[in-house]
């Protein structure tokens, strides 16, 4: 047990290390994010109530969707390139370097969430303390899944990568539009309703609303966060599977 | 060091199965500098990363450092270094945090792996690009930040995959020459695979021809070269006839006024031959003594040039 901390922190601090040497790249990675935010919360201000209020915990699990595929994306080019070999060569627990770069992410997450709820207070977001801590741990839960997912989508996809190019882009934006991040999905026709119920992500959105709204006892919490967990068990399953395998 | 018995590896394609080792055995001693020569595709790297635990063996054994690769890949990994073929080097992080990140994954303390990261940079003469990215580094010396990595923790025995291709020949020899210091500084085991000729003539002290998935010649450059291919001596003279002389008299193949003559050490045996000749009056007009290389042993072992096979099928 003490290796595999010992081995966990290794791959964390040196995942982390870019980071804090350039910590501009952070805000850098949120742009895409932020540009939503405040386009479509002030297109959208009023039509939903509080655009603020509905609109950032979309944004949240949007920005959740979009880390972990980037985490994925730099273990495809360490395995193309002869760094992940490398590193399978020494003694290395495989699931610590699963384990060390999820959590890597998961800081990463953590980081922009508070940044982008603090940008969006001065606008008139409202702060439910309670709410907002269930909301960041339900969203970590989530991003530790997607981060494992997209590993063994990285895994798979070496030493070509296209694999992981067409399956991050052909699901991440279906998966997105779907979930009722961007608009919402109440007055949507039937159809796209039903495709939207068999989103996970869907449920989260729902529940990262209503926590963030204080709401800590509508039952949508409780499915959001059962979704979360499944797709945390899938992927860490998934995950760790991959890398005992080898690489 | 090495040893292994029945060493094989099946490849699945397309529901067919290809055998890239087909029941390999090799003992490598500590201390010997031993060079994996074979065409592309002949099971070099294969070979390699079943040694270094990077691949299970379909079948045989292989204890590498003293622990078995299937039972005990974790003893394996704690003794060997391995450079890959390809650069190891992450592209976000500095020269120096990769040494000392190494140093971290064969569990020194942060101490120890800083300490011996700064070793190892002045040993490869990196110390000057400790803070830069690899992406930064010319060709020559992100291979030579390869093989400190490989060397963190002191390994007894280090694996090196192609460790110059790719060099232009002042980066290989640069390469080169501190993967000999390295070995006498600290009596490393060296297990390298190379497809240059040259490198394997005169730099390994033991030559091991690999081709089909199978060893099909072992021992030194000199040795392989005297038993597989041999020295020749070649002469031209003036006329057809002289030359049809000197075959009846030292034997060897005439091609016109040329003839080709395989003996056993040719500088020496090349002026009783030319007396020889002399005194039956046949006029040599050019005599030259030829080594041969181990594409000749390549040659007479498979009839097939190596060179020939750098073009990828």
């Amino acid at each position: 047990m003490t290796t595999f901390l010992r081995d966990t922190t290794t791959v964390f601090s040196r995942e982390i290390r870019p980071s804090l040497r350039n910590p501009a790249g952070l805000l850098f990675d949120m742009g895409q994010p932020l540009l939503f935010l405040f386009l479509f919360g002030s297109l959208l201000d009023g039509a939903v109530g509080s655009s603020w209020q509905w609109f950032v915990p979309g944004i949240l699990v949007m920005m959740c969707l979009t880390g972990p595929m980037s985490a994925g994306y730099t273990l495809l080019v360490e395995l193309i390139g002869g760094a992940m070999e490398r590193l399978m060569v020494t003694p290395l627990n495989r699931t610590a370097m699963l384990v060390g770069k999820s959590v890597k992410a998961m800081l990463t997450l953590l980081v922009q969430a508070v940044l982008i709820i603090v940008l969006a207070l001065p606008l008139g977001f409202e702060l439910h303390l309670a709410g907002v801590l269930g909301a960041l741990a339900q969203l970590v839960v989530f991003s530790v899944g997607l981060g494992a997912l997209s590993f063994v989508l990285a895994i798979k996809s070496a030493p070509g990568g296209t694999l992981f190019y067409v399956v991050s882009q052909s699901i991440m934006f279906p998966l997105l539009l779907l979930s009722g991040v961007l608009l919402p999905l109440e007055t949507a026709p039937g159809w796209l309703r039903a495709l939207g119920q068999v989103n996970p992500v869907t449920y989260v959105v729902d529940a990262q609303r209503a926590l963030f709204a204080g709401d800590l006892a509508n039952p949508s919490v409780l499915y959001g966060t059962a979704a979360a967990c499944a797709v945390a068990a899938i992927g860490l399953h998934l995950g760790n599977r991959a890398m005992r395998r080898g690489v | 060091m090495i040893h292994a018995r029945g060493l094989t590896r099946v490849f699945k394609v397309k529901k067919e199965s290809v055998q890239a080792v087909r029941g390999i055995d090799l003992d490598v001693e500590a201390g010997q500098l031993v060079a994996f020569l074979g065409p592309n595709g002949a099971g070099k790297s294969t070979t390699l990363r079943m040694l270094t635990t990077l691949l299970p063996p379909t079948s045989g054994t292989a204890t590498v450092a003293g622990h078995d690769v299937a039972r005990d890949p974790a003893g394996v990994r704690a003794r060997i270094g391995y450079v890959g073929q390809r650069n190891s080097a992450g592209e976000e992080f500095l020269v120096r945090d990769e040494l000392v990140t190494q140093g971290r994954c064969y569990g020194l303390r942060p101490r120890e792996a800083a300490a011996r990261a700064d070793e190892l940079l002045d040993l490869l003469d990196l110390a000057p690009l400790a803070r830069r990215l690899p992406g930064t580094l010319s060709g020559g010396q992100r291979r030579r930040l390869d093989i400190a990595l490989g060397l963190i923790h002191r390994p007894d025995l280090l694996f090196l995959d192609e460790p110059s291709t790719g060099l232009d020949p002042k980066s290989r020899a640069e390469v080169w020459e501190h993967i000999l210091r390295l070995r006498e500084a600290y009596g490393t085991t060296l297990f390298l695979t190379t497809h240059y000729l040259e490198e394997a003539d005169s730099m390994a002290e033991r030559v091991v021809i690999i081709d089909g998935g199978r060893i099909i010649a072992d021992g030194t450059a000199e040795q392989l070269k005297n038993d597989l291919a041999g020295d020749h001596i070649v002469i031209t003279t003036a006329t057809e006839r002289e030359a049809e002389t000197a075959v009846q008299l030292g034997g060897g193949v005439r091609e016109g006024v040329t003839v080709r003559l395989r003996v056993a050490h040719a500088t020496a045996a090349l002026p009783g031959h030319l007396r020889t000749l002399d005194a039956a009056g046949v006029k040599v007009v050019t005599a030259e003594t030829i080594r041969p290389t181990l594409d000749d042993v390549f040659l007479t072992l498979t009839g097939r040039s190596l060179t020939d096979d750098d073009i990828p099928a």
